[in-house]
């Protein structure tokens, strides 16, 4: 099957899903100028910097029957656009008690790794979770980033689409036929016995890595990333910690009432879950501090394979 | 007011300083020694350098991520800012802030940000600070074309005219947003328009013209110092360079635009009008480049032979002990 990167791989949904729908439009800062090039700058516009604006104008075409797809870039410029995000976009289906829908696709990009240090390496998506009122994806492969971001932009509703600056390059098989992916379906991206990785984005691929080196070790690793952070596959976090007895959460964010916390309690708070498990749930994140821009610190801060490595052996020491 | 020679020099050297500082953060940009991202100033040089021969050193300025000129002109130290894109401990931030956070708090530099327009609120506070104060101290907020679009800005303007705070407001209109043209986002094409509706006073300048960028800020310091409130002026410029370092970065502007504007170099103007002047012979001229050159490889050596800082400090410095 042929190859293509994560980034190409967004462009592609884009590109299929703005074909398909005339509503579709698309806003950002910087227009990209394949979409430029087949849509026209009437329906792919480069804005002034003003992301609260944009966003709010997002919530306003959406509700006036328009499906609109608006690229915050990084997801620090989203809290330029607080406001619009949690108390309109977040909230105004249900506050006005559900009269027409808010379809709008919100993409930005997050995590580290590139020494731009403290405002332009975040990864805030549990910020997001804990708003009620909006969905949001978090793929790790250009195949569920093709498919999840599709899905995203039928649905009726206003979603996020965070996806991984250390991806952006990575290239994976995605099929020419079209497919989407459905939101809060989990994927297996590999099955062992012994212990369950849940691992977001960049991480499901460091988690990969790790289960090989543990796979020498005799320990046998399932490998599970959620893709969608809201909602949240829960049924298929529990199936496989039942199954393994023991959970370790990989997330490039900090762990402080983050999305690992949330599934760590997914896991703990479900009585058959809690009674099979055989040792304390670890958590793999971020130290708890901005992010540094000098390299070893930065690489000190962020979790990698070695360090799901050793979450693992300690749970598997634990029981 | 007519400057002393001294003074014009002193800003020659200034301009050139940033040029040379640019070309070599460029330059280990390209061989890895500097990290993440830099965003080059080159071109806009007269900006920083005329509205900062205005201030005094307790004046406070805040910049943009395209910070180095800002520094350089408020009289930041070459070797802690070299140190501090090296990623060392020496640096300004310890190593934590890269290209695009550089602050000097002691010389009233109160930060590169990588946020646009998040820089203006927080000037505007030093204005306030400034106002309480009442000493006579002014602020400087120094901002793009694409900044001047955003909410803060607005916000930020509107209340500093409402309360007459000690404010100036200084727009470097390079003509782009990253690669958005202004043309294509400004309802207007002078951000100085804006004034009027603050009812303070704006101003269009030549920001390849150092000494017209000096007396525009001239009046505006006054003016703040005076307590008569906040100025815009606007700096019509363009820089040289990409938005950013990074390769591969495709820039969208016609060649021929790049060209006619380098021959406007705001360096080569000044030298030649303070040739005409005899204030500057072209031996002298050549020699002050050669102790700028001299001075940044002493910087960058620096950087060089101080450590990169331990790994205990990325906790540190969450919060103040
Ligand atoms: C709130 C916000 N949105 C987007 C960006 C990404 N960005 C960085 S610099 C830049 C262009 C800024 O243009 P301008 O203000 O004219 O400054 P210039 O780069 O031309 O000096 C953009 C869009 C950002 N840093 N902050
Ligand atoms: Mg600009």
């Amino acid at each position: 099957m042929r190859k293509i990167s994560y980034a190409q791989a967004g462009m592609e949904a884009l590109v299929e899903e703005m074909r398909r729908d005339p509503t579709t439009f698309h806003l950002s800062t910087d227009a990209p100028d394949a979409l430029v090039k087949e849509f026209g700058s009437e329906r792919v516009r480069a804005t002034p910097i003003a992301e609260g604006a944009l966003t709010g104008i997002a919530v306003g075409a959406a509700g006036s029957g328009f499906r609109p797809i608006i690229n915050w870039s990084m997801v620090t410029f989203s809290f330029v656009a607080m406001d619009q995000i949690v108390n309109q976009a977040a909230k105004i289906h249900y506050m006005f008690g559900g009269q027409v829908k808010f379809p709008i696709t919100f993409r930005t990009s997050v995590g580290g790794g590139r020494r731009v240090a403290a405002q332009h390496s975040q990864s805030p998506y549990s910020m997001f979770m804990n708003l009620a009122g909006l969905k949001m994806i978090l793929p790790s492969t250009p195949y569920d980033m093709k498919g999840l971001l599709k899905t995203v932009i039928r649905d009726d509703n206003p979603i996020i689409s965070f996806e991984s600056n250390r991806l952006m390059g990575f290239a994976g098989e995605v099929p020419e036929d079209p497919y989407t992916v459905p939101l809060g379906k989990a994927d297996i991206k590999r099955e062992g016995t012994d212990v369950t990785i849940v691992a977001l984005a960049w991480l499901v691929h460091e988690a990969l890595a790790a289960a090989e080196v543990l796979d020498k070790e005799g320990v046998s690793v399932e490998v599970l990333d959620p893709r969608t952070l809201v909602p949240l596959d829960c049924d298929a976090i529990r199936a496989s910690v039942q199954k393994t007895g023991r959970l370790v959460i990989a997330d490039e964010a900090g762990p402080t009432a983050g999305a690992s916390a949330e599934i760590a309690a997914v896991a703990t708070e479900d009585a058959e879950t809690f009674a099979k498990m055989k040792a304390p749930v670890k958590r793999v994140c971020a130290l708890h501090v901005p992010i540094p821009y000098t390299p070893q610190l930065e690489d000190h801060v962020f979790p990698d394979r070695d360090n799901i490595v050793a979450g693992v052996r300690e749970v598997m020491d634990a029981g | 007011m007519a400057l002393t020679q001294e003074k014009q020099l002193e800003m020659l050297r200034i301009m050139q300083t940033i040029r040379r500082f640019e070309e070599r953060a460029s330059d280990d940009y390209r061989t890895g020694d500097i990290y993440g991202v830099v965003h080059c100033y080159i071109g806009e040089e007269a900006v920083a350098t005329g509205v900062c021969a205005a201030l005094n050193r307790d004046d406070q300025i805040i910049s943009t991520h395209r910070g180095h000129g800002h520094c350089i002109a408020k009289g930041a130290d070459l070797k802690r800012m070299m140190a501090e894109l090296y990623g060392r401990e020496t640096g300004y931030c310890k190593g934590k802030g890269g290209s695009m956070h550089i602050a000097d708090f002691s010389i009233g530099m109160l930060g590169a940000n990588g946020i646009v327009a998040g820089g203006i609120p927080i000037v505007t506070g030093a204005g306030l600070a400034a106002q309480l104060e009442g000493k006579g101290r002014v602020a400087v907020s120094f901002f793009g074309d694409g900044a001047s679009n955003a909410g803060p800005f607005h916000e930020s303007i509107n209340i500093a005219a409402a309360w007459k705070l000690p404010m100036i407001y200084v727009c470097e209109n390079n003509l782009y947003a990253a690669s958005t043209p202004a043309a294509s986002t400004l309802a207007h094409s002078d951000v100085a328009a804006r004034a009027a509706g603050y009812d303070i006073p704006g101003v269009v300048v030549d920001g390849n013209d150092v000494m017209a960028v000096y007396d525009a800020a001239q009046e505006a310091v006054a003016r703040a110092r005076n307590g008569e409130g906040p100025s815009l002026i606007e700096c019509k410029t363009y820089r040289w360079r990409g938005h950013t370092e990074r390769v591969g970065g495709a820039d969208p502007r016609p060649q021929g635009e790049i060209r006619a504007w380098q021959e406007r170099d705001p360096i080569e103007r000044f030298v030649a009008g303070l040739m005409d002047q005899g204030c500057i012979t072209q031996e002298a001229w050549q020699e002050m480049d050669e102790e700028i050159l001299a001075e940044i490889e002493e910087a960058v050596q620096f950087a060089i032979e101080s450590p990169f800082p331990d790994l205990e400090a990325a906790v540190e410095d969450v919060f103040a002990e």
